[in-house]
């Protein structure tokens, strides 16, 4: 007796497929990577709320920028940090315009850090993803300003140290601070209820955009069991055991 | 005739800046280019566009890469330090091809191989134009812009310290540019089409993974520029024996002493170039073909004498009569630029006193 | 309630994932391997429809088939 696996068999209707926006589900992300999951999040939400023919998707340089040549929506490629400078540039000049960045913690708290605390202070209508792994994954698992103490990376091998390697950096507190940020929140996508959380809390950024209020965070922290070295399965184990007491999933700001 | 107006070389460039349709400014304060700035803070919103106050030159940048991205005119401005911090987004605006127009006021001339040879990495080019007065500076902004569109290529205005506070007559006659397609590439939200990637990685079209052909078609449109874009302006050089090579302002000051020198009786001549990339290579080595010397009058150590050599290819001596020369705060204008010293060196090269 | 899922055994990456989210744990990974080298999960019986798999797994290898209203027989195959 083999396992059902054909479709569209008596009386059956199809209740959940691939996004439509996803062009492709071929990627090249690794086995167990949290990314894809997030990104189906994101093209969800879009397309529920009728955002498509409005999105302009500013992407910055990681792993997932693998993702723009599958999402059926406008990207502007930015550099490697400055995407909300350049999302900036294009919720000025379109106004009416959805616009949100797809970044990774390498990218927005590393390299970019400037450019999002600055789009926050000026309160910019546009909504910033951070898929936060706590590593460099495109580059094959560096230390970044997300690395959580203790957390062997390529270029922290006994694992960050405090005196050697400083402390991480927390995002969302830290964009929470600032007037012109109006919603801040992390989730994660380890577990089925913190993808739950991760779908909440994206629809809450997203309103908080169309509503105008102001600057929309949302962190995500994701699984890389690739660079964290373990095997994919232990990913959400690590994420919930070594990552989430560092970063606390909830809504900081709103 | 349209009317004309006494402004400053910045303001010049602000206003056609206003009338070639440019709606976004994105900068960061610093001298000579601020006023740029100061002037955009003021104009864009009269005409319904947009100056941002930018937290950094790479920030300014970035935020200049979102409106051009978007199909909007953008510019931004600054000096030689500043455009060194834009020089990544410099070199990958060009391999994305996204149309912007970038204004160095330098101090001095010494940031002429950062506009011509890139100082950012790759093999990218951005179209450089020099211009020496403020009338000249308003055209060449308006004819800036359209050449980004119509390359979809960056383009730099190079200006100096005397060209940006120096106040001088200005008309605005629309200028006469062909028409331009509509910007079928640009970011806009994919209403009624599938979604586009616009990037320096590579292709537009979604799925597709062909990065080599697009890079190729951001270097093949090189030569077409080469060909179509090269602008100069010359003189005195019929039965000229010394040509002398200057542009931007200091560029007029040659005109002038060689002016004066031919009232002096010696057959000198001089070339002025206004496209300092695409080089005007054919006139100088026509210029270099009937003379004795060429002379290079430029405020840096030597740089554009290289082009000068690449152009002359050994055919006569080729004499560096520039130098650095600034005034005390760094920013100005130094001794050298002054008639009677060139005029001397002039001379010096001509009398063959001056040994290459 | 009848319910179950095609899974798209070759996008599959053999990352894991769904079979510990499986909350009637009818899932287990297969010992044969997919063109890429990867194993892949195979349904058994007691799917729910209730989507987890498919929420979790990162490569959109799920999709869920439940029935408009009525009994909760599983499909046998």
């Amino acid at each position: 007796m083999s396992a059902v696996t054909g479709s569209g068999e008596r009386g059956l209707r199809k209740v959940f497929e691939k996004p439509d926006l996803l062009l492709s589900a071929e990627h090249s992300l690794c086995p167990g990577c949290g990314e894809p999951v997030a990104l189906r999040v994101i093209l969800e939400a879009v397309q529920e709320l009728g955002l498509r023919e409005r999105t302009i998707c500013v992407a910055g340089i990681g792993c997932y920028t693998a993702f723009p040549m599958i999402m059926d929506v406008d990207v502007m490629q930015a550099l490697h940090g400055r995407a909300p400078s350049v999302a900036t540039g294009v919720k000025r000049v379109r106004p009416d315009a959805f616009v949100f960045t797809m970044q990774g913690d390498g990218d927005m708290i590393s390299e970019g850090l400037q450019e999002v605390l600055h789009a926050a202070a000026r309160g910019e209508r546009i909504t910033a993803i951070v898929f936060n792994n706590a590593v460099f994954g495109e580059t094959g698992g560096h230390m970044t300003a997300a690395t959580v103490l203790g957390q062997h990376t390529k270029t922290s091998v006994g694992g960050r140290d405090r005196e050697r390697h400083g402390n991480p950096i927390r995002i969302s507190e830290l964009v929470a601070q600032l007037d012109g940020a109006a919603y801040v929140a992390r989730s994660a996508v380890h577990t089925p209820s913190a993808i739950k959380l991760t779908e909440q809390y994206l629809r809450d950024a997203f309103q908080c955009q169309l509503e105008g209020r102001g600057f929309s965070l949302l962190e995500i922290l994701t699984m890389c069991p690739t660079d964290w070295f373990v095997t994919p399965a232990q990913g959400p184990a690590f994420l919930a055991e070594r990552i989430e007491p560092t970063f606390p999933l909830g809504i900081i700001k709103s | 005739m349209p009317e004309r107006v006494l402004m400053e070389g910045s303001a010049a460039i602000v206003e056609a800046a206003v009338q070639a349709g440019c709606r976004f400014y994105a900068g960061y304060p610093i001298t000579p280019s601020t006023e740029i700035l100061e002037l955009m803070s003021v104009r864009m919103p009269q005409v319904g566009g947009t100056c941002m106050n930018a937290e950094s030159e790479i920030e300014a940048i970035g935020m200049v890469w979102g409106a051009a991205g978007c199909g909007v005119r953008s510019m931004i401005a600054s000096t030689g330090q500043g455009i060194s911090l834009m020089q990544e987004s410099f070199a990958e605006l060009a391999n994305a091809q996204i149309p912007i127009v970038a204004v160095n006021m330098c101090r001095g001339q010494g940031d002429y191989f950062q506009a011509t040879r890139g100082g950012g990495h790759g093999d990218y080019r951005f179209i450089v134009l020099a211009p020496s007065t403020a009338q000249e500076a308003a055209d060449l902004t308006q004819l800036a812009f359209h050449l980004a569109d119509k390359w979809r290529n960056p383009v730099m205005i190079m200006g100096d310290f005397l060209l940006s506070h120096t106040s001088e007559m200005v008309s605005f006659a629309a200028p006469a540019l062909a028409e331009l397609p509509p910007k079928e590439w640009a970011v806009t939200g994919a209403k009624g089409r599938r979604g586009i990637t616009l990037s320096p990685l590579g292709p537009s079209e979604k799925l597709s993974t062909d990065v080599a052909a697009a890079l190729a078609n951001v270097t093949a449109k090189h030569s077409a520029i080469v060909s179509e874009e090269v602008r100069v302006e010359h003189g005195f050089l019929e039965d000229a024996e010394l040509v002398v090579v200057a542009f931007g302002f200091p560029g007029r000051f040659v005109k002038y002493a060689v002016r004066l020198a031919r009232e002096r009786g010696l057959r000198v001549g001089y070339v002025r170039p206004i496209s300092l990339w695409p080089f005007p290579r054919h006139a100088v080595a026509s210029a270099a073909a009937t003379a004795r010397a060429v002379a290079v009058f430029e405020l840096n150590a030597g740089q554009m004498i290289e082009d000068v050599q690449l152009s002359v290819l050994g055919r006569v001596p080729v004499v560096a009569i520039g130098g650095i020369s600034h005034d005390h705060s760094g920013f100005g204008v130094g001794p050298l630029l002054n008639v009677e010293h060139i005029l001397k060196r002039i001379g010096q090269v001509y009398s063959g006193k001056e040994d290459p | 309630m009848l319910a179950t899922v095609h899974i798209d055994q070759e996008l599959c990456k053999g990352c894991d994932l769904c079979v510990p989210a499986c909350p009637p744990q009818v899932l287990v990974m297969s010992q044969a391997v997919n063109s890429k080298g990867y194993r892949y999960p195979l349904l058994l019986d007691g799917c729910t429809g209730c989507e987890l798999c498919a929420k979790v797994c990162p490569d959109f290898c799920f999709e869920v088939y439940r029935e408009a209203s009525g009994s909760g027989l599983a499909v046998r195959g």
